[in-house]
């Protein structure tokens, strides 16, 4: 075989007389927006065949669209880009229908929260405020008396006693099974019962810690302390998990470096390993925090519930956000007017949802003092 | 500065695996000595074991004497820290500390290991390493910028500018320029020639040419089949090594007729 036959197909005619190869079988650029207008339109028609609403015609707009649109496209491109059109717009679909709960729930809580959002709110407790003030404010004879102020003291100090104690404990746990364990019988185990940490159901952890400061103190005990126990039951697993995956992905020409200059090993995990890894350990550690901060029932066995800000967290009942909001919810203050309570309840989630939002920019900021220095050349 | 090294009846395991048998060979001070061999002959794994790195990975272990001037760094008592203090060691892949300038880059030896040193004597090893390893002219200007923003070869440069910071007694290199294009890697063997006026180097290369080039005496090594242990093949003089072997084996590895 010659070169030249190489090159050319032996049956290539003369190009002028065929359509360009490259590019035919192409749909025009109008196909795909005028079938999802036609979906639009169409999905209307049948939407007001059974009864005329906004999410069926959503629906079945999507639905005609999903059909169509892939038909249309295999029958001029063909089979394969029929099929990869469907799984697209499946993924869009799907994006969307992910997407539709979290905006959904953060409009309600906006939505609902924002009224009740003012400086009653947050710098005051519910100490001193009865159904009757609650009754006068809906009655217009006054304003929205009491807030969530010995909430958020309570969420703050506990939240930050199960992390005070979590962090160390997982973060020196992950780094035993990574540095140290080698795959022996005790780094095994660990990971095994981490895994079946991860597994407890909140209540559970929750009367593990209410028994077990019963035990030490007497059936009554019940304080932000021991609540925070309870988190950071919850809490080690995920550290652990989260720091495991991080000390992981640290390159091993990093330790190896560090020994070859006659640096120790405690001190290698220490200024060469974690500050690489500190960036991903961060937002580990936030995500764990985030997951605790909003636990109610383990709250309620081991921290009870309170109306007056209290600062201490090892005497006296505590009231954190979740279950502030339980209990605006459930048990309104004034039975017969149960508004304000819900305006305040929807307020104290909105805060909820501000606090998660600002640990994570923390943990962002945390992340990028300390994330191994871009390259700047 | 600078010791020699001899190795005496050396075997080298992987958990129960014996990765190189029986090496004894003299390595001479303030000289460069090349290992050279086919992949899996054991010769990186053997450069491992001259500053006790190779024990690092679970399961490897050696056996034998390494004497560092006389001292056996296999004995019993001896810190394996100390034993990497005063043989450094460059790696295949350029690895600066990627949470670290260049300036601390230098220091890390010194900085990891929380030494006091003042702002002076600190200003004056950097300059010292830097220009040590050739590379002082190139970053003076931005000391303070990240040492993973340097090219590859600035990189492997700095690495061994990061090591004789330490002020080792020998430098081991494993295949330093693997990974380098050709004119960084003419800076790196330059540079190997003006260190061996104060350190011993030992250097494993691929590179027949760089063996050729750099070293003063070569070693062979070779396998002569998978699962098989590396055994020293062939030890002497590089001009020797490479014009006129002794082995058979030795003389098809370097004309390129091994196999």
């Amino acid at each position: 075989m010659s070169t030249a036959s190489l090159r050319q197909p032996t049956s290539s005619p003369s190009p002028a007389g065929r359509r360009p190869t490259l590019t035919r079988n192409q749909k025009p650029k109008w196909l795909v927006p005028v079938i999802a207008v036609a979906a639009v339109v169409v999905g209307a028609a049948l939407a007001a065949l059974v009864g005329f609403s906004t999410a069926l015609w959503a629906v079945l707009a999507a639905v005609v669209f999903l059909v169509a649109a892939p038909v249309a496209v295999s029958a001029v491109e063909g089979r394969r880009k029929g099929a990869d059109s469907l799984m697209t717009y499946l993924v869009y679909a799907a994006f969307v229908l992910a997407v539709i709960p979290l905006i959904s729930v953060i409009w309600t809580v906006l939505a609902n929260g924002v009224p009740g959002l003012n400086s009653n709110l947050l710098l005051t407790s519910m100490n001193g405020v009865t159904g009757a003030t609650d009754n006068a404010a809906a009655a217009g004879d006054g304003p929205v008396l009491g807030g969530a102020y010995h909430a958020i003291v309570g969420t703050v100090s506990i939240t930050f006693w199960a992390t005070l104690m979590s962090v160390p404990i997982g973060l020196l746990t992950a780094i035993y099974l990574v540095e140290y364990s080698k795959g022996g019988w005790l780094g095994k185990s660990i990971t095994f019962f981490v895994d079946v940490m991860t597994g407890i159901p909140s209540i559970v952890a929750g009367l593990f810690a209410a028994a077990l400061f019963g035990l030490l103190l007497g059936p009554s005990a019940r304080f932000g302390f021991v609540a925070a126990v309870a988190l950071t039951v919850l809490m080690i697993p995920t550290v652990v998990k989260n720091t495991e995956e991080m000390l992981k992905i640290v390159p091993n020409e990093l330790r190896e470096a560090a020994y070859a200059l006659g640096v120790r090993k405690w001190r290698t995990i220490l200024k060469v390993v974690i500050p690489t890894a500190i960036s991903g350990i961060a937002s580990g550690v936030t995500l764990a925090i985030a997951r605790v901060i909003g636990e109610t029932a383990p709250l309620l066995v081991t921290a009870g519930f309170a109306t007056a800000i209290n600062w201490n967290s090892f005497s006296g009942w505590m009231t954190t956000l979740p279950t502030f909001i339980y209990y605006q919810i459930l048990t309104p203050t004034s039975p017969t007017n149960p508004d304000p309570s819900q305006q305040r309840a929807w307020a104290a989630a909105l805060i909820l949802i501000l606090i998660v939002m600002l640990l994570n920019l923390l943990a962002r900021l945390v992340a990028r003092a300390f994330a191994p220095k871009a390259a700047g050349r | 500065m600078s010791k020699r090294i001899d190795v005496e009846n050396l075997n080298v395991y992987y958990g129960d695996f014996l990765a190189v048998e029986d090496v004894s060979m003299g390595i001479d001070a303030r000289s460069v000595t090349a290992f050279i061999g086919p992949s899996g002959c054991g010769k990186s794994t053997l450069l491992r074991t001259l500053n006790r790195m190779h024990e690092v990975i679970p399961g490897a272990r050696a056996e034998g004497k390494v004497l560092l001037d006389g001292e056996n760094l296999y004995g019993p008592g001896v810190d394996p820290v100390l034993v990497r203090s005063m043989i450094g060691m460059v790696f295949q892949r350029p690895n600066p500390f990627p949470t670290m300038s260049i300036r601390d880059n230098v220091l890390a030896g010194v900085k990891l290991n929380s030494k006091r040193i003042s702002r002076s004597d600190a200003d004056d090893l950097v300059e010292g390493s830097l220009q040590g390893a050739n590379l002082w002219n190139e970053v003076k200007d931005r000391l303070d910028k990240p040492g993973s923003g340097l090219s590859g070869g600035q990189q492997q440069r700095l690495c061994i500018a990061r090591a004789i910071a330490v002020k080792p007694e020998v430098i081991l290199m494993d295949e330093p320029c693997s990974a380098l294009d050709p004119i960084s890697t003419l800076a790196i063997e330059d540079l190997i020639s003006e260190l061996k006026e104060e350190y011993t180097v030992v250097i494993v290369t691929h590179n027949m040419q760089q063996a050729s080039r750099v070293s003063d005496r070569t070693a062979f090594f070779n396998i002569q089949g998978t699962g098989k242990p590396g055994k020293l093949i062939e030890y002497g003089p590089t001009a020797e090594i490479f014009s006129n072997p002794t082995e058979k084996q030795t003389e098809d590895y370097v004309s390129g007729r091994f196999g």
